[in-house]
């Protein structure tokens, strides 16, 4: 599973992504967990609105920073 | 670190931008109000496509406004059709026909009037500093 955090790096970027390696850490499951900030990528993504999480390629989220186990609901789907 | 994106989206515009006289005109109106900082203009063609980084960052809006030249009100259905829920506008219902409106400043300070002092008066005046006149 490819997990991507979208965003430039502000606080709320960091928040997104402690929250998805503690979900990754605590379902136990093989995760990559990578960040994009180039604001031309992001924009590839469709995303007006960091920060935002994408599983295998795909927006889950934008906009906001989801909980932890919001984080695990999504990816245990 | 670049230019932040994670300020708050406030209040959305999807235009139908149809290829009539009327979707110009919707087009046009939208690009107003969002360049007077009423709206932000986003891409109804995204929504349609469900290209899901747009799904997601619509969802993180305050309001979702769609406004349609006409009453195929295309840009209403698309946007219910993604699940959202916008406040609708016609402009047909705001006096202007289709096959017989001028696209020119005199009819879109007219239609973004009609609109903006509206239902979206109290967003607009929550959001922004007010219409910058051009």
């Amino acid at each position: 599973m490819q997990i991507e955090i979208l965003g430039v790096g502000c606080p709320k970027c960091k928040q997104l992504t402690a929250n998805a390696e503690a979900a990754v850490k605590e379902l136990n499951i093989q995760a990559e967990i990578g960040k994009v900030t180039d604001i031309d990528k992001i924009t590839e993504y469709g995303v007006m609105m960091t920060p935002a999480l994408a599983v295998d390629g795909m927006v889950v989220s934008a906009g906001k920073v989801l909980s932890k186990d919001e984080i695990k609901k999504i990816i245990s789907k | 670190m670049g230019e932040c994106m994670c300020q708050e989206v406030g209040v959305l515009i999807f235009p139908c931008s149809g290829g009539s006289d009327v979707g110009e005109l919707s087009d046009r109106v939208a690009r107003k109000m969002a360049k007077c900082g009423q709206a932000k203009m986003f891409c109804l063609a995204g929504i349609g496509a469900y290209v899901t980084g747009m799904i997601e960052s619509a969802k993180a809006a305050n309001k979702i406004i769609a406004i349609d030249g006409c009453q195929v009100l295309c840009s209403k259905k698309i946007l219910e059709h993604a699940g959202f829920s916008p406040i609708s506008f016609n402009l047909k219902d705001l006096g202007f026909e289709k096959g017989k409106t001028q696209v020119n400043d005199e009819n879109i300070e007219r239609a973004a009037t009609k609109i903006s002092g509206g239902k979206v008066e109290e967003i607009a005046n929550r959001n922004s500093g007010g219409c910058c006149g051009n």
